[in-house]
């Protein structure tokens, strides 16, 4: 597979070599992305609605245009796979944008862009706290809708990057310039591609990675047992006065550093934040999910809603806790429900099998269950072995999961039904890995293993074993509609013994090395059948890519929060791609993205300086900005929260790479760390 | 030739609104808009810009005339024609939305009503101009945009 894997490398970075220098022509040779995006534009005076879809078309984008919010809503709802991006104005008559836009993220997760005459701070800022991806001040300039595109593949990607929290960043990225690669044949991402494959391969061949990713920085994977713990200090200090140190002790994991928790809580808070801002009652949150279940994200949506009916049919897990849940698993990825619940949701159907599974391992670890259900983020309170929705996701679910049940293990089951259930899929997972589960093996081993205590260990084997199939599942329809979901596809290899999806699924790079087993657990079959098969569903995926824009389906959401950390990623990849159109933009597109980018992060960060200032700075941004590296800067300072996220996703990669040491996947895992720890580098955190 | 002659003309007409910034470089990337498969974008979306404008600015006056002025509506209605005003690149008029707002909030009734009528004004001079601009464009037919007026890109 490295092989393979390798020449798909060297494919891509043999034509990434010229990528700077020729990449107009290539790229606009190459990829149609982003023309052809999807966009749906919202606004009820005419003139402006006009004027936008003309522009709108000019892009080379298929606009939809629409001059009322229910309508708009109504359209997306029919079809939830129709739109790639959303272009909303502020102040509509029939509905506020701001409700329209959390409509759109709670059943869509689509990204949203806001627009309005109106440039003060507040409403700009609005915009941001309710997840607006962007805010645009009247007038529009096409130039700043030129690159709105950018915010589709950021939220893949951070979506890729919510599901496996557990998973370094740089596997996101890994995925993202993976996915990029197939997709939009950008010579750009395969600049990025080219140096993060060499390192993978690179890590495939020694083990020195382990001694280099043990020296560099730290890199904690969130696993879902991870993310318990914490949750469960969280709760237990009380949200308001958890403070990261007390977090940290609470938690007594080795390896953690007050960083890594520092950088969780404020995503944990974001999320928080989202959660209570979009939805007041529980039973809203309930009712929001389960009905856009079916167009939320194609097969995730449908299952959403069974889970999340079983589970409150079967009574296990109170009307309550659901709601929280599937509220958390919203909020998980920076606050778009979207995809949290619908993997969630699957799981639980899955989860009453087996709880037993669960509370074996639980009892080790001890996380105080009660609460931890509630809080459970939208890591899947349900676990579907089959659906690979979201490794990501999934880990971070699985985390959650593996650490209710663990602390659950010790009490009544009853306690947790959501974590028996969560068990539950777990076990089957192991059973039923097959190739689709490939993927899910792969999520599972992250939240297994890492962080976990001793005794944890062994629990965390065997749930990494049922995470990662009730991971596959979830993933799967995310690994269709988006390439980022393949795991490291560099690690074909089967990961001995653990469960650990790390090599077989070469499109996940970043999942994989997560999953180390600390235990040698073995998960004979979790391990590499998972992966194989998400090695094929992701070179599908790859495939489709350009054509479906589905990736965001996945339900990836994309936060403000993630914005900066995906910065890097996104830069690479935006500006390969925005010299692949055939815009004829005359401002270079680097300059051009990093305008926009920088604008945009402007915007989000409230500070609206009027939109002539905002367009004015982009140009002169445009001639300041020399390369990604200060984008990410003008970017990381806008949005705070981000900055520390990103190094904090590294941070417990690192000790997810550490753990994962001990397994034999570790080689793959390396290359993750590895990549990942190449990425940061270029992120000025 | 006369089509020349006539395109010097409007050429003219045209530095002349950005000049006296009644137009700003929005009206600009209207322009870039136009291609041979819509040749009279512009002047459609002026065309459906003034027909809301004037509809609104009636509204708007009949209500600030009224002795219990509802704010929050005429705000709201001022928003959005500023919305639709600064997307034209009707820059006078929307300066002058602005300012009108600005005085309403501030609870300055007079000054808003002076403003307001200003802004009247302003708005029934730029149909003014540009009516027998886009009359003339049609009389020469699509123009290629091969000249763009001096300083007036600027956003």
């Amino acid at each position: 597979m490295n092989l393979s894997s390798g020449k798909e490398y060297i494919s891509t970075a043999s034509s990434s070599a010229g990528w700077k220098a020729g990449d107009a022509a290539a790229a606009a040779a190459a990829d149609q992305f982003p023309a052809g995006l999807r966009v749906l534009v919202v606004d009820d005076d005419p003139t402006c609605l006009m004027i936008l879809e003309k522009m709108l078309r000019t892009c080379l984008y298929a606009v939809t245009k629409c001059s009322r919010a229910e309508t708009a809503l109504l359209m997306l709802r029919e079809n939830k796979n129709g739109f790639d991006i959303v272009i909303s104005d502020v102040h509509m008559p029939d509905m506020d944008g701001f409700k329209l836009l959390e409509h759109i993220g709670l059943e869509m997760d689509l990204p949203v862009i806001m627009m309005s005459a109106d440039d003060g701070k507040h409403v700009v800022m609005k915009g941001v706290t309710h997840g607006a991806c962007d805010y645009l001040i009247k007038p529009v300039r096409i130039e700043a809708l030129k690159n709105i595109w950018q915010h589709v593949v950021r939220k893949r990607k951070n979506e890729w990057r919510d599901f496996e929290q557990s998973g370094s960043v740089e596997e996101g990225d890994r995925l993202l310039k993976q996915s990029d690669d197939a997709d939009y044949s950008s010579s750009a991402n395969e600049g990025n591609w080219k140096s993060s494959k060499r390192r993978k391969d690179d890590e495939d061949e020694t083990d020195e990675r382990d001694d280099t990713s043990t020296l560099k920085k730290p890199r904690v994977v969130w696993s879902v047992e991870l993310h318990q713990q914490f949750v469960a200090a969280v709760n237990q200090l009380g949200i308001d006065k958890a403070v990261p140190k007390k977090i940290l002790e609470l938690m007594n994991v080795p390896g953690l550093t007050r960083e890594n928790v520092a950088s969780h809580l404020q995503k944990y808070r974001l999320y928080l934040r989202r959660l209570s801002g979009v939805s007041q009652h529980p039973s809203n949150l309930n009712s929001s999910f389960m009905s856009p279940q079916e167009a939320a994200f194609g097969p995730l949506s449908s299952l959403n809603g069974l889970d999340l009916q079983t589970l409150a049919a079967t009574g296990q897990l109170p009307a309550q806790s659901l709601a929280t849940l599937q509220a958390a698993g919203l909020g998980r990825s920076a606050g778009k429900p979207g995809i949290p619940m619908p993997f969630v949701d699957q799981r639980n159907i899955f989860s009453f099998e087996n709880p037993k599974l669960r509370f074996g391992e639980g009892q080790q670890q001890h996380v105080n269950n009660n609460k931890q259900m509630n809080l459970l983020h939208g890591i899947p309170t349900t676990m579907e072995p089959k659906q690979l929705a979201g490794l990501h996701h999934t880990a971070q679910s699985m985390g959650n999961m593996n650490m209710q049940v663990a602390s659950n293990g010790s009490q009544s089951s009853q306690n947790n039904p959501l974590l028996m259930q969560m068990a539950q899929p777990q076990a089957r997972g192991q059973v039923t890995n097959d190739s689709s589960l490939g993927h899910a093996t792969r999520l599972l081993s992250p939240m297994g293993q890492p962080i976990l205590s001793n005794g944890v260990a062994a629990n965390v084997s065997t749930k990494t074993g049922i995470q990662e199939n009730v991971r596959a599942p979830s993933y799967n329809p995310v690994l269709q509609t988006s390439s980022m979901l393949n795991f490291p596809m560099n690690h074909a290899s089967e990961l001995p013994g653990n469960s650990f999806p790390l090599g077989t699924t070469p499109g996940i790079p970043s999942l994989t090395p997560k999953v180390a087993f600390q235990e040698d657990v073995n998960s004979d079959s979790k391990g590499s059948v998972g992966f194989m098969p998400s090695y094929d569903i992701f070179s599908d995926l790859n495939q489709h890519k350009p054509q479906n824009w589905e990736l965001q389906n996945i339900g990836m959401t994309f936060d403000a929060s993630q914005h900066s950390n995906n910065l890097q990623g996104n830069h690479n990849h935006s500006q390969p791609v925005l010299v692949q159109q055939g815009f004829s933009s005359g401002q270079v597109n680097g300059q051009n993205k990093s305008a926009t980018v920088i604008s945009k992060a402007m915007f989000s960060a409230g500070d609206s300086t009027g939109h002539a200032n905002a367009q004015n700075g982009n140009q002169h941004l445009n001639s300041l900005l020399v390369d990604g590296t200060v984008r990410v800067k003008s970017e990381t300072v806008a949005d705070a929260t981000p900055t520390n996220l990103y190094p904090d996703h590294f941070g417990q990669e690192d000790l997810m790479s550490a753990l994962l040491k001990q397994q034999d996947a570790i080689a793959p895992a390396e290359h993750e760390f590895d990549f990942d720890g190449y990425s940061l580098g270029n992120i000025p955190e | 030739m006369e089509s020349s002659h006539l395109r010097q003309q409007i050429a003219a007409m045209r530095q002349s609104f950005f000049d006296e910034e009644i137009l700003d470089g929005q009206f600009c990337q209207l322009e870039r808009l136009e291609n041979r498969g819509n040749p009279n974008f512009v002047e459609e979306v002026l065309t459906m810009y003034f027909r809301d404008s004037t509809t609104l600015l009636q509204t708007v006056e009949q209500e600030i005339e009224t002795d219990t002025i509802d704010l929050a509506k005429v705000d709201m209605m001022l928003h959005k024609f500023k919305g639709s005003s600064a997307s034209i690149g009707a820059n006078k008029v929307r300066n002058n939305i602005t300012k009108t707002r600005q005085l309403l909030e501030e609870g300055n009734l007079e000054g808003a009503k002076l403003a307001f009528r200003e802004l009247r004004m302003e708005h029934d001079n730029l149909r003014a101009k540009l009516e027998p601009y886009f009359q003339q464009l049609r009389q020469v037919g699509p123009v290629e945009t091969a000249t763009r007026p001096k300083g007036s890109d600027h956003a």
